[in-house]
């Protein structure tokens, strides 16, 4: 089922800020078709990793493979360009622009030097109907007028629109409700089955359940857990966040 | 491309029943647009039809127009910023600093009239460019950056022109603006060319998306859109073409100031419905942090939309100079307030993001309508002055609580 070789790869990750060590040697790994759920209590280092991985802040010591080559990721440019994307907590769309204007933001496509909106438009409804989104009622609707799973939905669709192989979601269902988090949580199984390879990021122990092929869990800047989900349990990856269950051999 | 699109829809759907089914539901959730405003101006025809008997006469329709034009240029420079969240309280002196330079070139130096205009837009421009570069990249509120040169500028402006100096207009070609007219078919022309590129332009788009495979709207919208152009501006032309002199030498035409103003707001419209550059300015206005994510270069819009504001304001200026036929060191002074008021009243929205040129030209003609309105009815100015706050006010507050309903208060 899993692949040989990982989308992405993190050997021996180490970040200081200062004299305070966030991230202590990270080993880590993402596959194409899977959903890896990063957790860790607050202060863990999750976000310095994130932040790491998306060139916003880079890591001072530690390899980078991605498709099994090593890179570097030194800018947010340089991770976008091997087909990072980060779908950040605070959503990061504008709301006076419609759905098709904000999937495309920074990257539209042009003719005849004028914004070529049929193509646009056609390319974003194809997007997200691959991701079985039937939500929005129309894709020129103003994202102020959608819901914060249609937000989500849409910040989402946008990375894949923008064939991303690697997704990186922070918190996407922490503001939603019950059915605006099952849909959210769909929604990230069908990116998985695109062939993306989905990081995501959640203090919810149950949706991690529920949406995830494997647990990592971090513990003040260790891993200190790499878990299969049908392995283990809720109590198991709650031990290991709170630091009461430690895992030989894995650091 | 080969794959069918089914599931979603775009908004371009249905019958005409269901596109103004639509329309109403978007007024009803907030996006008003300029509808108030054109309310304001069916309101206020009535009101000062019934007051003044001069009010609808051939003379002061094309007054109106003429005095709007003026405002409609200065109001559509500030959306270029307000569109931004921003403010340029110094449009108007940088329009009164670029005219002064332009009329010290002629005098003074004995310049022809045509570099002396080109210099009065490149320093017009390089205002824009360093307020932009104070806002954008020293990070300067563009409310006390701008304040600050509205100050500084009228001191400017003695200085170039001396304490009390009125300089006159002698350009032909700058007096003929406001002043002079259209022949009678220059009008018609006009009007036929403004229907047809509208129509050509609708018909383009309809073309690329049918060519795309996507769903267009009924082409009966097309049609009425047409039928509306060609009535309102036929009975416009028409009007404007009947002799409207009460001396004896005959004042016929469109005037001059009428399709100069067109043909700017179209350009202006195109540039921010249809390229990269328009599309990122709405970007940075509705998320700043958002466009910045999406790659956009927010330092640059933000610059750009500044040096845009400040040439489409010394156009104004020029306009004011043709009007009044002279420059002195008070231009620009006070128009800069009714130019926020005119954007805000037609629709476009302080809180960045919202707005479109057209939203200020109709805007603009509300304000030109209360002020000449109530000159006409000889109340003092000091009404006047009342009367544009309270519209203003009024205004604000819609486009407040247009935003509270479209749920952008409560995430923020």
């Amino acid at each position: 089922m899993t692949p040989p070789v990982p989308v992405v790869e993190l050997t021996g990750i180490r970040k200081s800020f200062g004299p305070v060590e966030v991230l202590k040697g990270i080993d880590f790994s993402a596959y194409a078709g899977q959903v890896t759920a990063l957790v860790g209590d607050n202060g863990a280092g999750k976000s310095t990793l994130i932040k790491g991985l998306a060139g916003v802040q880079p890591f001072d010591e530690g390899l980078i493979r991605f498709a099994g080559t090593q890179v570097e990721l030194n800018s947010p440019l340089q991770a976008s360009s091997y087909g990072i994307e980060v779908v950040y907590q605070d959503l990061a769309l504008c709301e006076n622009l419609d759905i098709v204007q904000n999937m495309f933001l920074g990257k539209e496509e042009l003719k005849f030097g004028t914004l070529n909106e049929p193509a646009m438009e056609l390319q974003a409804t194809q997007a997200l109907t691959r991701l079985s989104v039937r939500t929005v009622k129309s894709v020129r609707q103003k994202v102020s007028s959608l819901s914060g799973g249609q937000r989500q939905t849409v910040a989402i669709a946008r990375s894949v629109l923008r064939e991303a192989k690697l997704v990186i979601l922070d918190e996407p269902t922490a503001a939603l409700g019950v059915a605006q988090t099952e849909q959210v949580l769909n929604l990230v199984q069908r990116l998985a089955q695109q062939g993306v390879a989905v990081i995501i990021i959640s203090h919810n122990i149950s949706d991690v359940f529920k949406v995830a092929n494997q647990i990592s869990v971090m513990y003040l800047g260790q891993m200190v857990a790499h878990l299969d989900t049908k392995q283990t349990n809720y109590d198991e990856v709650i031990a290991y966040i709170t630091g009461t269950k430690t895992q030989e051999g894995v650091k | 491309m080969s794959e069918k699109v089914t599931s979603l829809a775009s908004g371009h759907e249905g019958t005409l029943g269901d596109q103004v089914r639509g329309y109403v539901g978007r007024v009803k959730g907030g996006e008003m647009g300029s509808l108030p405003a054109v309310f304001g101006i069916i309101i206020l025809t009535a009101v000062f039809q019934t007051l003044s008997p001069f009010f609808i006469t051939k003379l002061n329709f094309a007054n109106l127009f003429v005095q709007a034009a003026e405002l409609t240029m200065l109001s559509s420079a500030l959306v270029f910023v307000i569109l931004l969240a921003e403010i340029d309280l110094a449009a108007g002196v940088t329009a009164g600093v670029a005219m002064a330079v332009f009329i010290q070139l002629i005098k003074a130096q004995g310049w022809p009239w045509i570099p002396a205009l080109v210099v009065a837009f490149i320093v017009g421009t390089a205002i824009g460019l360093v307020i932009g570069f104070l806002v954008a990249k020293i990070g300067v509120p563009s409310f006390v950056v701008s304040l600050a040169f509205f100050l500084g500028f009228q001191g400017m402006q003695l200085v170039l022109l001396g304490e009390g100096g009125v300089y006159r207009v002698e350009v032909p070609a700058v007096l003929a603006i406001m002043n002079k007219n259209l022949p009678a078919a220059g009008g018609w022309i006009l009007l036929v060319v403004s229907a047809l590129a509208s129509l050509a332009l609708s018909i383009w788009d309809r073309r690329r998306r049918s060519s795309t495979g996507l769903v267009n709207k009924p082409f009966s919208m097309i049609v009425i859109r047409l039928v509306a152009i060609v009535i309102a501006g036929s009975f416009a032309v028409y009007y404007m073409n009947l002799n409207r002199s009460q001396g004896n030498i005959p004042i016929k035409g469109v005037p001059i100031v009428l399709p100069i103003t067109i043909v700017v707001l179209a350009i202006g419209t195109f540039l921010l419905d249809r390229t990269r550059f328009g599309r990122h300015l709405y970007a940075v206005g509705g998320n700043p942090e958002a466009a910045r994510r999406a790659g956009i270069k927010v330092v640059k819009i933000r610059i750009l939309a500044f040096v845009i504001c400040s040439f489409l304001a010394v156009i104004s200026g020029v306009f004011h100079a043709s009007r009044i036929g002279s420059v002195d060191g008070s231009a620009g002074h006070t128009i800069v307030l009714s130019g926020v008021a005119a954007a805000v009243v037609g629709g476009v929205s302080l809180f960045g993001g919202r707005g479109r040129l057209a939203h200020a030209a109709i805007g603009a003609v509300v304000i030109s309508m209360i002020d000449n309105g109530l000159g006409l009815l000889q109340m003092p100015a000091g009404i006047s002055y009342l009367v544009q706050g309270g519209v203003l006010l009024a205004a604000a507050t819609i486009d407040a609580l247009a935003r509270r309903r479209n749920g952008v208060v409560s995430r923020n």
